[in-house]
């Protein structure tokens, strides 16, 4: 089976995420847009797993997923968080380790 | 069986060996320690301790009497000091008859300056601190004079010289003496140098610093090897003692009190050198040209020490001037080879009875004139210090060499050496003889004779008994040491001068001595004549060099100022500024350079997590590239 029309599904949706992440200002939109770009590998990996015929892909895919949903315990308190003290989850706001 | 070899070094005769230079250290320390406790009884405390090293050296020298001439030595050692590779150097004394004449001298006549400065010091409040330093310098010098190694001889001359700089800088609140202190420690670092480089020297070359391991070896050193050694040595002595060039810091010494003046700067401390010169006897046996430059060194110091002599009006300056000059006879005989080397002992030892009663003297008269010093504002101090006078006179007829004071034997026996050995020399050193007879007449004059030229409120008076017996006992050492060592020391100093003793009767006028004789009472009566009239309270103008150049110490000063200083100055100048300009630039240059880059870089850190998702991204589409174009190629 052809890998291709998975692959350039990937990208598209990879590309999605991380224009995603660069354009956009809100917290849970940049959030979002990572998850986009975690699940557009995990689609190129099962593809590749389809396409070999064995289960490493999915091995990755499974291991992806779990760190997925661990960021997103820790990512959405720092972001609910940052809301309660800043009245704003805009990234740009939360520019203060810097210089 | 190292500590039993200890404990039986540290039993029998060689106790007391150590004990000599143990008691007066431990008095020391335990001054310094005590506080203000031993206000009260430190000084007799500290007087005992030389008297106590007395008795012991007595013991010893008694004991070196009886036995037979060869075996006149006792060697202790204490323990391996510094054991490294093929070198082993030790912790050891040697008694021999070199070594117990300096015992004596230097415990017999410290002894008597610590008594005088029971009184002389009555009324200072560091009295106990004074004292103190005194011991120290007295187990110091003990150690020096005791060593059986040259390192351990230069523990003592480190010693010594801490104890002057501590002593001259007594009364360090005058800023004179605290820069008097200053230049002596200063100026003998030089001389220290030249010690140094030949302990390292004789390492090189003999794998060993004891004496008979240097004498031994001695025969064998090549020629250039001896006269480097030779050299080192005259130096490390022309810094200790006095000697031209490094003669400056002597004068200004004076600024200690005058018992230190008496102990240090005039009968032991500064005659080191010559001791180092006579005890490396075998390494000068080697080399003409070194044994040469220290007659040299002698003649030339024995003609500026007199030169100064006859300008200064400070009478411890004239004194000061004197011990150069009489310094300077001893090395000029520790010049002349085996020949001179026990007259120059002979004399060092009459000198340091002399010159010590002298400087005492010079102490009590000061005493009496409210610590005046300048000799035109004295006068006519005969009648009110007769004590004081009489001794001053048995050391005046000493030092001029009056038959059959000390001064008449240990001196004339130099000269005549010296002309023996060259004329030009010999010449010279009678005429350092006729000056120097000049000068202490003009002392004499000036002090004891003429009307009186004190100030109404002075009130003369003659010092209190503590101060003018050991006054009395050093004009009796004065005239009478000569009588008693004239037909001994040389056979007594055979076997550490390996010299044949020649025959010098008591009753002997040779033809230079009475030459000899002639010039001094020439010098006598120019004295006298001269100063037998007014003499002006303040310093005279003159126009002659000669006297300029005296009461300017001969420029010694100004010579170091130019000659020394100055390009050392410059030259450390050049350096600041090397190390400014160039180790600073590359250290700061590259400084300057890291924490621009890192200005520049902290320019990204800016907070905004978009901007770092930008570079993020940028550097991975940059390795993919890489990595597309890798494959492709």
């Amino acid at each position: 089976m052809n890998p291709e029309g998975y692959l350039v599904l990937s990208a598209i949706l990879f590309a999605i995420g991380i224009a995603g992440f660069l354009l956009r200002r809100n917290a849970i939109i940049a959030f979002m847009s990572i998850e986009l770009m975690l699940n557009a590998t995990n689609l190129a990996f099962v593809g590749f797993a389809n396409y070999h015929g064995n289960l490493d892909g999915l091995i990755a895919a499974f291991f992806v997923m779990v760190v997925a949903a661990a960021e997103v315990v820790v990512g959405l308190a720092i972001i609910v968080a940052v809301y309660r003290a800043r009245r704003s989850a805009s990234v740009d706001d939360a520019n203060l380790m810097k210089f | 069986m190292q500590l039993l070899e200890t404990v039986s070094a540290l039993s029998g005769s060689g106790a007391m060996v150590w004990l000599l230079i143990a008691i007066p250290l431990v008095c020391s320390a335990i001054l310094m320690l005590s506080g203000k406790v031993a206000d009260g009884w430190g000084h007799f405390l500290a007087t005992a301790a030389p008297i106590a090293s007395f008795v012991i050296g007595l013991i010893l020298f008694m004991q070196l009497l009886g036995s037979a001439a060869d075996a006149r030595s006792i060697n202790v050692d204490l323990y391996e000091w510094i054991g490294t590779g093929n070198w082993s150097i030790g912790l050891g004394l040697l008694v021999d008859p070199l070594s117990i004449l300096f015992v004596l001298l230097i415990t017999g006549v410290g002894s008597l300056i610590h008594i005088y400065s029971i009184g002389y010091m009555a009324h200072d409040e560091r009295r106990r601190r004074f004292f103190a330093y005194l011991n120290l310098f007295i187990g110091a010098m003990l150690t020096l004079v005791l060593a059986n190694n040259y390192l351990v001889l230069f523990l003592g001359w480190e010693g010594v010289g801490l104890a002057s700089f501590l002593l001259i800088s007594f009364w360090a609140h005058k800023p004179s003496a605290a820069a008097a202190g200053n230049k002596a420690f200063i100026v003998n670092r030089v001389g220290d140098l030249g010690l140094s480089l030949a302990i390292f020297s004789m390492l090189a070359m003999f794998g060993s610093v004891r004496f008979e391991d240097v004498n031994a070896g001695a025969a064998e050193l090549s020629p250039l090897w001896a006269t480097l050694i030779g050299f080192f040595l005259l130096l490390a002595a022309c810094g200790k003692s006095a000697q031209v060039p490094l003669q400056s810091w002597l004068l200004d010494a004076m600024e200690g009190p005058t018992p230190v003046s008496a102990l240090i700067h005039a009968a032991t401390m500064v005659t080191a050198g010559v001791y180092l010169v006579v005890r490396s006897n075998a390494i000068y046996a080697q080399t003409e040209i070194a044994t040469t430059a220290v007659a040299i060194v002698g003649t030339v110091t024995l003609l500026a020490g007199a030169w100064i002599g006859t300008s200064k009006d400070d009478i411890k300056k004239v004194l000061a001037g004197s011990t150069m000059s009489q310094i300077g006879y001893m090395m000029l005989a520790a010049g002349l080879g085996p020949i001179g080397a026990s007259f120059a002992i002979f004399h060092l030892i009459t000198h340091g009875a002399f010159k010590a009663n002298m400087f005492l003297g010079a102490g009590s008269v000061m005493h009496g004139m409210n610590d005046d010093v300048n000799m035109r504002h004295f006068g006519a101090l005969a009648k009110p210090m007769k004590i004081t006078f009489f001794t001053f006179a048995m050391g005046y007829l000493a030092i001029i060499g009056f038959p059959f004071t000390s001064g008449f034997y240990s001196k004339d026996h130099i000269i005549e050496a010296a002309f023996q050995h060259n004329t030009i020399i010999g010449v010279l050193a009678l005429i350092g003889a006729g000056v120097t007879a000049y000068y202490m007449t003009r002392l004499m004059m000036m002090t004891f004779f003429g009307k009186k030229r004190w100030a109404d409120d002075v009130h003369p008076h003659e010092s209190p008994l503590v101060m003018t017996v050991p006054l009395i006992l050093l004009a009796i050492a004065s005239i009478v040491a000569g009588l008693f060592m004239n037909g001994w020391i040389q056979d007594w100093l055979a076997s550490s001068t390996g010299q044949e003793p020649h025959n010098t009767p008591l009753i002997h006028f040779t033809t230079i001595g009475l030459i000899t004789l002639a010039v001094v009472a020439v010098g006598v009566l120019v004295g006298w004549f001269l100063h037998r009239g007014d003499i002006p309270r303040d310093e005279p103008v003159t126009k002659n060099p000669l006297v300029h150049a005296g009461r300017n110490d001969l420029y010694g000063d100004a010579f170091n100022e130019h000659a020394i200083i100055r390009p050392a100055k410059g030259f450390a100048g050049a350096l600041t500024s090397f190390d400014r300009g160039a180790v600073d630039g590359v250290a700061m240059g590259s400084a300057a350079v890291a924490s621009g880059l890192g200005a520049w870089l902290r320019k990204g850190q800016n907070g905004l997590v978009r901007s770092y998702g930008l570079t993020l991204s940028a550097g991975i589409v940059v390795l993919a590239v890489v990595v597309i174009l890798g494959q492709l190629g």
